[in-house]
């Protein structure tokens, strides 16, 4: 206890200075008289994982609970024995990617994980279930779409397709006039381009070899 | 060890030498009592159940110190606290079912605050795993969002090197939660496999040596600001950065706010150390980061108590952010100039990479006027009511300098925080980022148990904090452990009442007791030593004697209960706009 006290002192918070700097809500600063919010950006994200149990509930319970929008998520193994793929498209603004990747990359069975480049060959399948009442329309719709007719019959007709997303969407659009009764999309699935890694320290390999990752050196 | 006689010429093979004393491995719970042998484990917190009875039938055989505790809360938290203090990570063991649940809020209190823990958990038998059999949980289900990672043990032969690679992981790079559950078949089931040293899994070894490029951009940011401001984290206490940041800051005569957890990596009394900053921090610490034009922050978060609203937060700096862990880069607060690696590391390297300090006497002349235009201070009548505040101040004098303080959470943790001097890292145990009412006292018996022998344990706590683990004192006694509680009893949940009379209109709503016990003579029916002090003139004396007397002891200090904590920034509000009083939020 100090002589003659009297709490707290000192200017009201109206009488100090205030910078005028400001930043935007993912703390980056910017200059106060723009608004200024970054758009969100759509990509694919490539993980090499353990293929252990409970692997892919890790990975979507941290994307549902840091609130991360993933659009689509496929997973399957790889030619190394407990190793799988995970392929994610996401949708968000920057720093928000990078956000994403290395929450990621922290997760114990996540081995390494990188963002592919705009020139990764994509593809996704659709099984697309429509009513038979029209089968030559519908076939020829399906060839339009290098599509293949998986089931058909009097009430219905089972149609394949795969392709990159926009070729999907287009498809399902010209499939509409036939009336969709079920329909089910793997969700995109993806690898770089030529020679390029898919993920960091991934060495493709030839054929014969399995394609392995080196180390998780990258953003861990 | 002792019985042993080997020649003095011929000294005995260490791993002869340890036969003697380990656990023989037989099974795979004595493969989990040899893995933490290994880890050097010495204490261990937990209580008895169906499931984990043969993890603690092997440990019959151990060296390692049980504390039976009182609630499974409790061993987490004691735990947690036992790691704080001690460096490595703190084990806590609980049963299936509701043993693991009671767990949950000290692991995610653990995860929060980044500390070192290793929680064992019993399962049912993997064979029943998934029928909802008798105390089932799905307990790795329950934890995933609060771990670094936990493990569901499958075998006896690998179970041990299950439980080295958890402990391993809870230390490694940012510390943190593991939990490893044990079904009873393979804690039971029979293995002589010896397990390995415990390391970290290959996936999380994080990179501690920072990159050139990036201790050369931060290095050029700080020699050219003229208003550097050093922010330490949690992460410089428990990266063990505490020197190296100390001689940095001194050395290149750089102002110094901490964060919550990192109270202590800077001598408070020292002259370039303005106090914590955020919510309730020192007026001058919030004056400094509102108006800094390069802030270093070292192992932080950016929590939203310490940051206030974002678009406020540091509005002119360039932020240098080292820290350990990539993905706290630009996470709440964008980072123009990150480095990531160990915090030591990267501070050592930043200041071996700089060719001259910034030029800021002038800056650090105005922290110096700010720390006397704002300083910390509370009207204190002559007699009564007693102020919380003196409660502390009376506390710190009356115990020696390295003295380790624990809270609960409310208004006595933010005033513990505000009015004791820290001078060293690892002194401070508090529940920070989950805000765990109930955390002091079984905090105290973890910090006790990690501490020398000659180091006194106070925690400061609340009645209602209190009253949530006060079961724990029947531990303290039990163990014969040397700990002084510090209720500040203000027979409100104080913290909640002031948010009351601040923002809801002093509409009083299940804020207060109407009945409060007597806590002095509630620790004496436990076994403990009880005063209760309403006056100015009582207090040395009761301080005094709880502090010689060499057992647990509670003073309930009956305190103003209408004091408020401030200075306060408001929740989302500007750091620079704290308010002194409450006619200023
Ligand atoms: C487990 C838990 N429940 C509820 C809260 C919300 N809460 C925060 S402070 C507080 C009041 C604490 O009262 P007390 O321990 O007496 O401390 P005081 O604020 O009076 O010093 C409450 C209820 C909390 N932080 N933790």
């Amino acid at each position: 206890m100090s002589d003659g006290q009297t709490g707290l002192q000192g200017p009201a918070p109206e009488d100090r200075p205030h910078p005028d700097g400001r930043r935007n809500a993912q703390g980056i600063r910017v200059d106060p008289a723009v608004e200024s919010e970054r758009e969100p950006r759509r990509t694919v994200l490539s993980a090499i994982v353990e293929h252990e149990p409970g692997v892919l509930s890790r990975v979507a319970g941290l994307a549902a609970r840091r609130q991360f929008n993933i659009e689509s998520l496929t997973v399957g193994p790889t030619t190394v024995d407990g190793h799988a793929r995970i392929t994610m498209v996401v949708e968000e603004p920057d720093p928000g990617i990078d956000q994403i990747e290395t929450q990621l990359a922290k997760l114990k069975p996540v081995i390494s994980i990188g963002e592919l480049d705009d020139d990764a060959v994509r593809a996704e399948l659709v099984l697309l279930k429509v009513r038979g009442e029209d089968p030559d329309k519908v076939h020829a719709i399906t060839e339009m779409y290098d599509g293949k007719t998986l089931d058909a019959g009097p009430e219905t007709i089972t149609v394949q397709l795969t392709g990159d997303e926009h070729k999907i969407d287009d498809a399902v659009d010209a499939f509409r006039r036939f009336g969709i009764i079920e329909i089910a999309r793997t969700g995109q699935t993806a690898l770089a381009h030529g020679g390029k890694k898919t993920v960091p320290g991934e060495e493709p390999g030839t054929s014969g070899e399995p394609t392995k990752p080196t180390t998780n050196t990258t953003s861990k | 060890m002792s019985e042993r006689t080997a020649p003095a010429t011929e000294p005995a093979p260490a791993a002869t030498e340890a036969e003697s004393t380990d656990t023989e491995v037989t099974s795979g719970a004595t493969a989990v009592i040899r893995a933490l042998e290994n880890a050097d484990v010495e204490t261990a917190f937990g209580v008895q159940g169906g499931a984990i009875m043969p993890i603690y039938d092997a440990l019959y055989d151990s060296d390692i110190r049980h504390v039976t505790m009182a609630h499974e809360q409790a061993a987490s938290h004691a735990a947690d606290a036992y790691g704080v203090v001690h460096g490595a990570p703190g084990v806590c063991l609980a049963t299936s079912g509701p043993g693991a649940t009671n767990l949950v809020t000290g692991i995610a209190d653990a995860n929060m605050d980044s500390d070192a823990v290793l929680a064992l958990t019993g399962q049912v038998p993997s064979d029943m795993v998934g029928s909802d059999a008798f105390q089932e949980t799905d307990t790795t289900g329950v934890t995933a969002p609060i771990t670094k990672h936990n493990y569901f043990a499958t075998s006896p032969d690998t179970v041990g090197d299950t439980v080295g690679e958890a402990f391993a992981l809870a230390a490694e790079g940012r510390p943190g939660p593991t939990l490893v559950d044990l079904p009873k078949d393979v804690s039971l089931g029979e293995t002589d496999r010896e397990p390995g040293p415990g390391r970290s899994p290959a996936t999380c070894r994080p990179r501690t040596e920072p990159a050139d490029a990036e201790v050369e951009a931060a290095a050029r940011a700080i020699e050219r600001a003229e208003k550097p401001l050093l922010l330490f984290g949690g992460g410089v206490v428990k990266g063990n950065a505490t020197d190296a940041a100390r001689q940095f800051a001194t050395e290149h005569r750089i102002p110094v706010v901490t964060t919550m957890p990192g109270i202590g990596a800077m001598p408070e009394d020292h002259d370039l150390c303005l106090s914590w900053a955020g919510m309730h921090g020192t007026g001058y610490a919030n004056m400094a980061i509102t108006h800094t034009d390069c802030l270093v922050a070292v192992g932080t978060r950016f929590d939203d108590r310490l940051t206030g609203g974002i678009d406020t937060f540091a509005p002119e700096a360039e932020v240098v952010h080292i820290d350990i862990d990539p993905a706290e880069i630009s996470k709440n607060v964008h980072a123009d100039y990150p480095v990531v690696g160990d915090a030591e590391r990267a501070i050592e390297r930043v200041d071996a990479e700089m060719t001259a300090s910034p030029d800021a006497r002038e800056w650090c002349e105005q922290c110096l006027t700010w720390k006397d235009e704002y300083p910390m201070d509370y009207a204190a009548p002559d007699t009564e009511p007693l102020k919380p505040q003196f409660v502390v101040e009376a506390l710190d004098e009356a115990t020696p300098d390295e003295t380790i303080v624990t809270s609960g959470v409310g208004q006595h943790q933010m005033w513990a925080a505000q009015y004791w001097t820290f001078r060293e890292p690892r002194r401070w145990v508090s529940s920070h980022g989950l805000g765990t009412m109930g955390y002091g006292l079984p905090a105290a018996i973890g910090a006790r148990l990690a501490a020398d022998d000659d180091e006194t344990v106070v925690c400061v706590d609340g009645d209602a904090s209190f009253l949530m683990t006060i079961q724990e004192l029947s531990v303290a006694v039990r163990e014969d452990l040397d700990i002084t509680v510090a209720i500040l009893n203000n027979e409100y949940i104080g913290m909640v009442r002031q948010w009351q009379d601040a923002f809801f209109e002093g509409r009083r709503m299940a804020a207060g007791y109407d009945w409060c016990p007597q806590f002095d003579k509630l620790a004496e029916a436990f076994g403990a030593r009880g005063w209760a002090v309403d006056s100015y003139e009582e207090v040395p004396e009761a301080i005094e004697a709880a502090l010689a007397y060499d057992g647990p002891s509670v003073i309930d200090f009956h305190v103003d209960p209408a004091e408020n904590v401030y200075p306060m920034v408001s929740s989302g509000g500007a750091n620079g706009k704290f308010a002194l009083s409450e006619d200023q939020l």
